[in-house]
């Protein structure tokens, strides 16, 4: 048995899966938040998979795909800095990581 | 890449992203998500991505892990308690996330471009794959736009930081 591009977007696709139900079901603000790394890193494996598949003329993977994920971990790390600190500003003023203890917008 | 190593590989890193979600202790939720990261590290190995494997094991399981960890710990969070869960939204989340992982199965299987193996690389004889300098030349070459934007963008989150921790929050 070879592995295939399907068995990488497959693994992709349940990781990502995975991150979704968890930012669905916990209540726990940060890890929501980590479940959202994971979903990231997910769209992630997928586009480094198709990047190996598409071999170009010269005979090399399509690195146009590891730039665009090169980006995603820029983006992703400046996220993290960003929302960590709304975290704990929030817990600063709350004192909770809860998210049904933050319902002021709830209608 | 060799079937075993992939699957011992995929198994563990979609092992530890379970972990993370059904984790009571931010902690080792925290934890398992390195080893998920890791496991990823190795797949991008696998797929010839040696630059993006290490990007992947300093910067994510490394900086912002580490981040986190720390902000759980300078909050000092417990493991959450049994709280009365409502079910209905319990159900309907597990239910999103089947029904898209069914989607996904469904998708993959009407797609039969992606079930031939992966093309060997034509590399010149005794050449190894570049892969650094390839991404490079391309960063540098045809994406210096984007590369200067997430310059600035770093910049702003990082005065973004801290202007938020600064303030005294009323």
């Amino acid at each position: 048995m070879t592995i295939t591009l399907n068995h990488y977007l497959l693994v992709s696709g349940l990781l990502f899966a995975i991150g979704f139900a968890g930012v669905l079901l916990r209540r726990n603000i940060i890890t929501i938040f980590m479940c959202l790394e994971l979903m990231l890193n997910a769209a992630n494996l997928s586009l480094v998979a198709f990047s190996r598949f598409n071999i170009g003329s010269d005979g090399l993977p399509n690195f146009n795909a590891q730039v665009l994920v090169f980006f995603i971990i820029t983006v992703a790390a400046a996220e993290v800095a960003v929302g960590l600190a709304i975290i704990v500003a929030l817990f600063r003023a709350r004192q909770t990581t809860h998210v049904e203890d933050i319902a002021s917008l709830k209608f | 890449m060799n079937p075993l190593l992939f699957g011992l590989f995929a198994f563990l890193m979609l092992a530890f992203g379970v972990s993370v979600v059904v984790n009571r202790n931010p902690i080792a939720s925290a934890l398992g998500l390195v080893v998920s990261f890791l496991c990823l590290a190795a797949l991008y190995v696998g797929l010839d991505a040696y630059l993006i494997a290490s990007v992947q094991v300093v910067v994510y399981a490394g900086a912002v892990m580490v981040l986190f960890l720390f902000i759980i710990m300078l909050l000092d969070l417990k493991a959450e308690q049994r709280r009365k869960f409502n079910k209905l939204a319990v159900g309907g989340g597990a239910f999103v996330a089947l029904v898209f992982a069914a989607q996904v199965v469904g998708v993959l299987g009407r797609f039969p471009k992606g079930n031939q193996p992966f093309p060997a690389l034509k590399l010149p004889p005794g050449e190894t794959l570049n892969d650094i300098q390839k991404v490079g030349e391309s960063l540098f070459s045809q994406h210096t736009l984007p590369l200067q934007i997430v310059g600035v963008l770093i910049l702003v989150a990082t005065i973004g930081v801290i202007v938020i921790s600064k303030r005294e929050l009323k």
